[in-house]
C-alpha cells in the first residue's frame, strides 16, 4: 500500500506509530484481531521500519551493521563487493542500499518504508522493485510512504491530507 | 536471546574500534587521583588515609564520562529504532547497553585501580578489599548511569544533567565501599559493607533496566 499525501500530513507519524515507536493519541493497531502494541517487543519482529535515518554506523564494515543474515541482504541491494568496507567510506545511497538491506535480513512480514528511495540511482530503485515483488509474493506486505512513483504495480493508495 | 548479546558483541567492537572513549576515562582517573598527592601533600600517612575515598569518587567521576555518549548516537543516527524494533523487550536492550558500559569503562577502572592505590599509599591489607567493593559498585554505576543516560536522550546539554541526576544515587555505594575498605585498613570485619553493596546491586540489576527501558520508549515517541 502507498501512503501519499502533502507535507507535514503525518505520513511519518503514521509510519512510526503503526511501527511501535509512536505515541497514540487515540484508537488502537490491530494486529489479526489483537491489540498489537500489548506486547510491544513482540510487535516490533513482526515489522521492519526504514525510516528518514539510516541507523548505519560509520565505525562498523557494512556486514557488521546487518548483523545476522547479512549475505541475503548484501546481495539483493548489490553491496556484496562492499562487504567489508567500513561504512565511513560509503555514499549517502550507498547507506541508504545497507539500510534497505537490512528488510531482507530481517525477514519480518510487515515493511513500513518512509521514503525507501531517496537518493537511490535507478538500478538500485530497480533492485529494490525485485526486493520488494519478492516480499509481495511470499505473502508480506508493504506500506511505503512516499512522494517518487515505487516500483509497487497494483498497490492501493491510501491519501492522507 | 541472540539478538541480545548481538548487541552488546556490536557495542564492545564499536568501543573497541573507538578506543579513545575508554581510554579518555581512564586517563581521566589517573590524572584526578594523581592531583591529590599535590592538593593534600604528600605525606604517606595522610594519602593512605584518603586513598580509599580518592578511589572511589575519582572510578565514579571517571565511569561518568562516557554515559552521555551510551544512547547519544544511536538515538541520533536512527539505530535507537532499530533496537527497539529487534524482538528484544525495551529493558532488554537498556541491559545490554548497561552490561557495554561496565565491560568498557567499569571492568578497565577496576584493573587501573590497583597501580593508582599503590601510588596513594593504600594499605596492602586493605586492597584486595578496595577491589572487592568496586566490583558492584561499578557495576551499579553502570546500571544507574544507564538509567540516567536514558531518561536525558534528546534533552539539551544531557551531559551536564545525567551527572546530577546520577551521582546523588551513587552516595549509598561510595559510603559502603570506602567504609569496606577502610575497616579492612584497620583490621576489623568488612563483610557488612560488602554485602550491603552485592544487596543494592541485586535490588538494581532488575529496577534499573527497567526505568531505562521505559525511558527509552519515551525517547523515541
Amino acid at each position: 500500500m502507498l501512503l501519499t499525501g502533502p507535507n507535514g500530513a503525518g505520513k511519518s507519524t503514521l509510519l512510526r506509530i503503526l511501527a511501535g515507536l509512536g505515541r497514540l493519541a487515540g484508537g488502537a493497531i490491530l494486529w489479526n484481531g489483537n491489540d498489537a502494541l500489548a506486547d510491544r517487543a513482540a510487535h516490533g519482529a513482526l515489522v521492519s521500519y526504514v525510516g528518514h535515518l539510516d541507523a548505519v554506523k560509520p565505525g562498523l564494515t557494512a556486514r557488521e551493521n546487518l548483523g545476522p543474515n547479512a549475505t541475503a541482504g548484501l546481495e539483493a541491494m548489490a553491496l556484496s563487493h562492499l562487504a567489508d568496507q567500513p561504512a565511513r567510506f560509503f555514499s549517502a545511497g550507498q547507506k541508504r542500499r545497507l539500510a534497505l538491506a537490512r528488510l531482507v535480513c530481517r525477514e519480518a512480514p510487515i515493511w513500513l518504508l518512509d521514503e525507501p528511495t531517496l537518493g537511490l540511482d535507478v538500478a538500485s530503485v530497480a533492485r529494490f522493485g525485485e526486493m520488494l515483488a519478492a516480499h509481495r509474493a511470499q505473502g508480506g506486505m508493504v506500506l511505503s510512504a512516499t512522494h517518487l512513483p515505487l516500483p509497487l504495480p497494483g498497490a492501493k493508495e491510501l491519501r492522507l491530507s | 536471546m541472540s539478538g541480545f548479546w548481538f548487541i552488546v558483541a556490536r557495542d564492545l567492537r564499536l568501543s573497541l574500534r573507538h578506543g579513545a572513549d575508554t581510554l579518555a576515562a581512564l586517563l581521566f582517573f589517573v590524572i584526578a587521583a594523581a592531583l591529590f598527592p599535590l592538593a593534600v601533600g604528600p605525606a604517606p600517612e595522610t594519602l593512605a588515609r584518603l586513598a580509599p575515598g580518592i578511589i572511589w569518587v575519582c572510578a565514579l567521576l571517571a565511569a561518568l564520562l562516557p554515559l552521555d555518549r551510551l544512547f547519544g548516537a544511536d538515538f541520533e543516527d536512527g539505530t535507537l529504532d532499530q533496537l527497539l524494533l529487534s524482538g528484544l523487550p525495551a529493558s532488554a536492550v537498556a541491559l545490554a547497553k548497561a552490561i557495554s558500559h561496565w565491560v568498557t569503562t567499569g571492568l578497565p577502572l577496576l584493573v587501573v585501580a590497583v597501580p593508582v592505590s599503590l601510588m596513594l599509599n593504600l594499605d596492602t591489607a586493605a586492597l584486595p578489599v578496595l577491589l572487592l567493593g568496586l566490583l558492584p559498585g561499578t557495576a551499579l554505576l553502570s546500571l544507574f548511569g544507564t538509567a540516567g543516560a536514558a531518561l536525558v536522550i534528546g534533552a539539551r546539554r544531557g551531559g551536564v544533567l545525567l551527572p546530577l541526576l546520577v551521582l546523588p544515587l551513587t552516595a549509598p555505594v561510595v559510603i559502603f565501599g570506602v567504609a569496606a575498605a577502610d575497616a579492612a585498613g584497620m583490621g576489623m570485619d568488612y563483610s557488612a559493607p560488602l554485602l550491603f553493596l552485592t544487596a543494592l546491586f541485586i535490588a538494581a540489576l532488575p529496577l534499573c533496566p527497567l526505568a531505562a527501558g521505559a525511558a527509552l520508549r519515551g525517547a523515541v515517541e
